[in-house]
């Protein structure tokens, strides 16, 4: 079978046409057709433009407080080699992001913010709790009111919109004030680490800090331990986990969904 | 194809309006919204749409199918796009004549294809899939271009034309499309509207457009982002008089303003509508 001339099928034209929208230097894939004017490379600009300043948008638009630490100008020059080398792969755009907080890591000319990429995983977890499921919280009450002996065996669910994020970095303090304040305050002196929890328990996504061992309590949750062991798991790892406290977080927060009563009665 | 005796005017449904719109309740004939925008699990953007459906008509717009793709449309996408058209029973579904995704990236654009006979077997196949899945005809809209291709074999009317006869899918007229590609490509627009197949048109787009002046070059770019012009106005007005009346939507999605000016677009064009002297029957 005589090989066809290379390049001249439409799947040769978009992958051209695709590798020429997101490469940093104006390359003007073969294949278009030459106008007197404007000429083609203005003309496939527009196209390059387009893409490029979308995503840009997008991503700002997701990560604001990451914008506002860095300033707009710096904050489009990095989304856009975040676009070249991560292009999106789904059609829905609200997919588009999960990977920018891990570019931040070794994205050198951002590194004198070393909380950066926290912070954006922080936004990310708000924008996934903004779309994820829909689901009521279990008020508290419902554990209250069990029998005392009862509360070790009883297995608690997650929220589907529910994210911890534990981070060195002050980072509530600092999505806070950078959300909030008009000028942005500079965290605690002793720039504390802080554990995020992003819930959406209704319609709007609440953004609360957890108070110590409690990541650590919602992990052995998420495993399917009962209340009781997932208590003990924490309380080893933190010896300043307090139960009620922990819970009392928890379910204000919205952040657990179902309930159920141990076998072990 | 039948076409609704007194089509209306109707707003593309942006998350700025939402509230004011369940609020205000205003007199506009329907909206239309991103199938993209609506396929996460839930929140508030699902939350918003059930209460906005339950009070209009909705027509659901894709924008991420890429229907000319030559290695297929994005996979798993057509599945998610049914589950949206299931949810929300729109009356009318359309997608747009390019293409956005290749080798799994998707460009966020829509791209133009080059009007071959080779692409017309790619497209029409794409839309009978489409079709197939969803149970029901759609709708196809002609782009807005900025470039073309060598080696082209035919206008983009005739292309048009012949996807709809061998997919049976109803074509979405932007007029703001025709009217960029136009002066993009140094061709009358009124040329191109006397060649549209205006028999299989079940929905019409207006939206503004940019004017980019460099070196006395002119380039027209379909943004989106301000009011009609003057001369889009009158080809609609011109083209529901030819060729009748259809259901008309107004598309401002960049810069989007206070939802009185969108309604001050979508009032005139529901008033063009109104007087038009159709010939409705004719395209009934």
């Amino acid at each position: 079978m005589p090989a066809q001339p290379e390049g001249t099928g439409l799947a040769d034209l978009q992958r051209r046409f695709g590798l020429a929208l997101l490469q940093g230097p104006l390359v003007i894939p073969h294949g278009i057709r030459r106008d007197t004017q404007p000429t083609r490379g203005r003309r496939f600009g527009v196209y390059r433009n387009n893409v490029k300043a979308s995503l840009a948008a997008a991503l700002a638009a997701r990560f604001p407080v990451v914008a506002r630490l860095v300033d707009e100008d710096f904050f489009t020059a990095m989304a856009l080699v975040f676009i070249e080398r991560h292009p999106p792969r789904s059609p829905v755009l609200a997919e588009y992001g999960a990977a920018f907080a891990e570019f931040l890591e070794g994205f050198e000319p951002a590194a004198d913010l070393p909380y950066l990429p926290d912070i954006a995983r922080l936004e990310w977890a708000r924008h996934v709790a903004f779309h994820s499921a829909d689901a009521s919280p279990v008020d508290i009450g419902r554990l209250a009111a069990l029998p005392p002996e009862g509360l070790g065996s009883v297995k608690l669910g997650l929220h589907p919109a529910m994210a911890i994020i534990a981070s060195s970095w002050p980072i509530v303090s600092i999505w806070s004030t950078n959300t909030y304040d008009l000028t942005s305050q500079a965290p605690a002196a002793d720039w504390t680490g802080e554990t995020a929890l992003v819930t959406r328990p209704h319609l709007e996504v609440l953004l609360h800090r957890l108070p110590p061992g409690t990541d650590r309590l919602v992990t052995a949750l998420a495993s399917g331990v009962a209340l009781g062991q997932a208590a003990e798991a924490a309380s080893r790892a933190c010896q300043d986990f307090d139960l009620a406290i922990a819970l009392s977080t928890l379910f204000a927060a919205g952040a657990v969904a179902t309930l159920s009563e141990g076998s072990s009665r | 194809m039948t076409v609704d005796r007194l089509p209306r005017a109707g707003a593309g449904l942006k998350p700025e309006h939402q509230r004011h719109i369940l609020e205000a309740r205003p007199d506009v004939g329907w909206f239309e919204v991103h199938a993209e925008n609506y396929m996460g699990a839930g929140g508030p953007p699902h939350h918003s749409l059930e209460r906005i459906r339950a009070l209009y008509p909705l027509s659901v717009h894709g924008v991420g199918l890429s229907i000319g793709s030559a290695d297929g449309m994005a996979p798993g996408h057509l599945a998610r796009l049914k589950t949206v058209v299931d949810r929300y029973q729109p009356f009318t579904v359309s997608e747009h004549l390019a293409w956005s995704t290749h080798d799994g990236i998707f460009l966020n654009d829509l791209l133009p294809l080059p009007y071959t006979e080779a692409t017309l077997s790619l497209v029409a196949r794409h839309v009978d899939e489409v079709q197939t899945t969803l149970g029901r005809r759609i709708l196809i809209e002609n782009p807005s271009t900025y470039l073309r291709f060598d080696g082209e074999e035919m206008p983009e009317t005739d292309f048009l034309r012949a996807l709809a006869r061998r997919s049976g899918c109803g074509l979405l007229l932007d007029i703001n499309n025709v009217v960029v590609s136009a002066a993009n490509h140094g061709f009358d627009p009124r040329a191109y509207l006397a060649s549209f197949p205006h028999e299989h048109v079940g929905e019409i787009h207006l939206a503004g457009h940019a004017v980019l002046e460099k070196d006395g070059e002119t380039l027209l770019v379909d943004t989106h982002d301000r009011t009609i012009s003057l001369e889009v106005w009158r080809l609609f007005r011109e083209v529901i008089a030819r060729h009748g009346r259809r259901p008309t939507l107004i598309e401002w999605d960049v810069e989007v303003p206070a939802w009185q000016d969108v309604e001050g677009e979508v009032r005139q064009a529901q008033s063009l509508l109104q007087s038009a002297r159709g010939l409705d029957a004719r395209a009934a």
